[in-house]
């Protein structure tokens, strides 16, 4: 035992006490390290609930809510539809990461520390997999798809109704209600030549697709969302940030037989996705930043000098074990429900 | 207690005490060996509560002051402030005539800072933060905090919030101006009002500090409680300080976060353009963007905190009150089990009625039921602990002390201001009383000056337990008996103004047809006002003064207490009892036992072969 003050603690007493609640021992079992991780997780249980129930709150106050399966329906290298295959690869690579820590405490019983070394790196890299998939995932959604915090291109039919061709009349695309589109964006550049088209011509949205003409048949960036530029469309409305709203004719509803356009789904889907899911993710890299430092201590030797069987290594796994659970919950409002 | 019976308790600690082999390891306490690990930052728990009461004491002067400026402008807005102008600079402004008038804006920064400050910094860090710091290990028999540098980052993040707080008093825009709440459109949009911007900003900073302030001690209190329990002390010995202070903790732990989901989505709403809490807003004729969100969303995880929080605020004292009117009134405290009870029961429905906030903001009337139904059930265990208080003073051998005083007038106060709670938590009268003086004085009696009165009750008994020195008695009644007609005199009228439906939080009262006539009874509250902070400024003398020349205290127990914290020395180390903890072998409230020499039986003190056979017999 060292002589520092901070270490009272440890002498005031016996840890291998039993769980009596007669003082003198501690009650739990654990000491006052494990309990106040738990404590912590409390807390910060209580912290996300409180932003879940915010997503509830709003989402169920929007007359519409766009589908997982067509919003989360990219995969890397992948073309078409695959709907919530990424994110199940991410969930499982999150899952293993906890397992992979399991293993690590359970060789820190062991005093083993090579064991805990190896169980603990590949926990890291299993977090680090966790992060990198996410960063994909937010890569396509901000850049290929063009959602933000403050925009949300995924609206959500609210009748049946049809697609209008390039002359007017109905084609052969219908839609039913509940079904989920997204609301393309030209390039930058494209975009620009639409602005100067409004100055010059207002209103004129024939004229502003005319222009648009050559961005026909543009390479589909992302390989979920069939891409179209606005020339596939020349019925369509082009906004001033160059966001390429269809027209379409609802068959039922107070808009019924009238032609309209697509607008955005509610704000709140983009907001509540980057914001939950980036505090999560916040939450998993502050975890691999701590395991990394654990992982250095248990190779320092540190933690055999203690004798404390490895502790902090169960105490970082608690913690790992959280941020898993939490995920699934994520996982369960934004991705299935 | 005489000399040869302090010997007797430090004989009996050494032979029967619990030996934790605390000198094995200490070799001398490093931790006091010079000035900044001693006193500043510290890791003993007994100095890091003085930092807190210190750090409390400041913030309640300053805001109590801030009191004292609005309502000069409330009872005489018609006389000339430019007095104020060295203060208050731009915020008066001076006409031709030489006539200075308070900014309307700066009122309404005066209210909410007046608001923030004494419900976070004074109430919550400077009455749970000092007396949970003190107590707990002392009264556990505990050498320290779990995690005494946990301890000591709570208290330095408190005191960062403080000094974040303390700077954005002196923006050129102002601080933060829309309510202590902190509602959203005024607290989410920067350009809502002159507060809103970096006044705002800061006061969320300030406070997502003082909420990690809160957690790091909470968490360690909790602990501490569970796991350093000297031997013997179960948790029906612990005395009832330590039971309101422990789940004071717990319901920190649970409510806190959810406040910092809050802050963080506005925080997002301010900076990040989303719509969390924002939809269909003008700002100078302008629509803004925001469309979708929901400001009542905002309320709710507001006040998912904001009604646990004047639990916080008052549990600690009513621990206190316990304890103090059990030892003055030489008595155990009547029905400790049921005061336990109570406290669990109150913590738990806390967590249960916060919506009765909020009947006025457009929830569901038949949600309202749910939370009028809990409101009102919480006065059932309230209604225990004010019968049991009462029962304890009863045939008392009570002695009137400035602490007893102060325990007895929180009693009155928690009455008086617990009755109008009833009133407010149904949720058709509360149409009528919402957001009008009649809350101001509910709550400012029963959350404000009842939690002031503990926290008073509780420094004049333990001022000699943390500075070696008593408190002069003379200056500590005049204190008292100035303070509780003073606070009666500045609220017990505003109940009528509240009936007659005045509003809160407006500038001036004259300038309306239906409120003109309340401009005496507004006059008589600001003078009221004005003699009870000069009371206030009594006690911080009567503090400060004392700290260096009080009387010195020349016994361990000088008020004949049974608790643990007065078997330490006088002057205790870090690590307070020099040799073994003492060993607890009985509860914390036996006083004027039959059949003992003394009208009190420490808890160190081991059974008698008469109490054996008794509890034997149980």
């Amino acid at each position: 035992m060292n002589t520092d003050t901070t270490d009272i603690k440890h002498t005031d007493h016996d840890t291998t006490a039993n769980g009596s609640w007669e003082g003198a021992a501690f009650p739990f079992k654990v000491g006052y390290g494990k309990l106040m991780i738990w404590y912590f997780l409390l807390s910060d249980a209580f912290t996300f609930a409180g932003f879940l129930i915010a997503y509830g709150t709003l989402r169920f106050s929007m007359p519409s809510w766009p589908v997982p399966d067509y919003v989360f329906s990219t995969f890397p290298f992948l073309e078409g539809h695959h709907p919530l295959l990424f994110v199940t690869f991410m969930t499982f690579v999150l899952l293993f990461s906890s397992f992979t820590m399991i293993r690590a405490v359970q060789e820190g019983h062991r005093e083993n520390r090579r064991g805990v070394a190896i169980w603990m790196g590949l926990t890291i890299i299993g977090g680090l997999g966790f992060l990198g998939c996410q960063a994909w995932e937010w890569t396509t959604l901000i850049g290929g798809e063009h959602m933000s915090l403050t925009t949300n291109p995924f609206g959500t039919h609210t009748e049946s109704g049809v697609y209008l061709n390039t002359d007017g009349t109905p084609s052969e695309e219908t839609f039913h209600a509940g079904s989920t589109y997204l609301i393309h964006r030209m390039h930058l550049a494209d975009a620009h030549e639409v602005a100067d088209a409004h100055e010059s011509d207002h209103g004129a949205s024939h004229e502003v697709a005319g222009a648009e003409a050559h961005d026909a048949g543009h390479e589909d960036a992302h390989g979920g969302h069939s891409y179209a530029g606005a020339g596939d469309y020349p019925d369509a409305i082009v906004d001033e940030r160059g966001y390429i709203h269809r027209k379409f004719i609802p068959s039922e509803g107070e808009n019924a037989g009238k032609t309209i356009h697509e607008a955005f789904g509610p704000k709140a889907f983009g907001a509540l996705f980057f914001f939950i899911t980036g505090f999560h993710g916040f939450h998993v890299f502050s975890g691999v930043a701590f395991l990394l430092i654990i992982l250095i201590n248990v190779l320092s030797g540190l933690y055999v000098a203690r004798k404390n069987g490895n502790e902090m290594v169960e105490k970082i796994g608690l913690y790992w074990h959280f941020v898993d659970l939490v995920w699934v919950f994520v996982f369960l409002v934004f991705y299935l429900l | 207690m005489s000399s040869s019976q302090q010997q007797e308790t430090d004989v009996l600690i050494n032979e029967q005490g619990y030996d934790d082999h605390f000198h094995e390891h200490h070799h001398g306490d490093k931790y006091q060996s010079n000035f900044i690990t001693h006193y500043i930052f510290s890791q003993d728990h007994k100095i890091i509560a003085r930092q807190f009461l210190v750090t409390g004491i400041f913030w309640a002067i300053i805001g109590a002051s801030m009191s004292i400026i609005f309502r000069l402008q409330l009872g005489f807005p018609d006389d000339s402030m430019a007095w104020l102008k060295p203060i208050l600079g731009k915020w008066i402004t001076i006409n031709d005539a030489g006539h200075g008038a308070l900014n309307p804006e700066f009122y309404y920064a005066l209210v909410t800072m007046h608001g923030t400050i004494i419900v976070f910094f004074v109430l919550t860090a400077g009455l749970s933060g000092t007396f949970a710091n003190l107590l707990i290990p002392y009264q556990l028999g505990a050498r320290d905090m779990a995690s005494p540098f946990l301890n000591m980052l709570s208290y330095w993040f408190f005191f960062l919030a403080s000094v974040v707080m303390f700077i954005s008093l002196f923006l050129s825009t102002g601080p933060f101006a829309g309510g202590w709440t902190a509602y959203p459109p005024l607290s989410a949009l920067p350009e809502a009002s002159s507060g809103s911007g970096a006044g705002m900003t800061l006061w969320l900073v300030s406070l997502t500090f003082f909420v990690v302030s809160v957690l790091l001690g909470g968490i360690n209190y909790v602990t501490t409680v569970l796991n350093l329990r000297t031997k013997g002390m179960n948790l029906w010995r612990m005395p009832l300080t330590v039971w309101a202070l422990l789940v004071t903790a717990i319901l920190g732990i649970l409510s806190f976060p959810v406040l910092v989901s809050g802050f963080f989505l506005l925080i997002f709403d301010r900076g990040m353009g989303t719509s969390f809490y924002l939809s269909e807003i003008f700002v100078n004729g302008a629509a803004m963007q925001n469309v979708g969100g929901s400001p009542i969303l905002y309320q709710h995880l507001f006040w998912f905190l904001g009604h646990p929080e004047v639990y916080i605020i008052i549990l600690p004292a009513m621990g206190l009150t316990s304890e103090v009117l059990s030892v003055h009134a030489r008595k155990p405290i009547f029905g400790y089990k049921a005061m336990v009870y109570s406290i669990l029961a109150i913590g738990f429905l806390s967590f249960i009625v916060w919506a009765h906030h909020m009947f006025m903001s457009g929830v569901n009337p038949f949600i309202s039921n749910f939370f009028v139904v809990f409101t009102l059930i919480i006065a059932v265990p309230s209604a225990v602990k004010v019968f049991n208080w009462i029962s304890t003073l009863y045939k008392g051998n009570i002695r009137f002390t400035s602490a007893m005083l102060f325990a007895i007038g929180f009693v009155s106060m928690f009455i008086s201001g617990g009755l109008t709670g009833i009133f407010l938590g149904n949720s058709a009268i509360d149409i009528q009383l919402h957001d009008t003086y009649f809350v101001v004085a509910h709550f400012h009696i029963v959350m404000g000056i009842a939690a002031f009165f503990g926290m008073f009750a509780g420094v004049y008994h333990w001022f000699p337990r943390m500075y070696g020195r008593f408190m002069n008695e003379t200056l500590g009644r005049i204190h008292f008996w100035m303070t509780i007609v003073g606070a009666y005199a500045i609220f017990w009228p505003m109940h009528y103004m509240g009936m007659a439906g005045v509003p809160r939080r407006y500038y001036r009262f004259d300038t309306f047809d239906a409120f003109g006539h309340f401009g005496g009874l507004n006059e008589f509250i600001t003078i009221a006002a004005i003699i009870t902070f000069s009371a206030q400024l009594l006690f911080v003398f009567n503090f400060f003064y004392s700290i260096w020349y009080g009387k010195k205290m020349t016994t361990k127990n000088p008020w004949g207490a049974t608790t643990l914290e007065w078997t330490t020395p006088i002057k205790a180390g870090h690590g307070n009892w020099p040799g073994k903890l003492p060993t607890v072998h009985r509860w914390a409230y036996d006083y004027s036992k039959e059949g003992a020499d003394k009208d009190f039986i420490q808890q160190h003190l081991p059974l008698t072969d008469k109490e054996k056979a008794e509890e034997a017999n149980h």
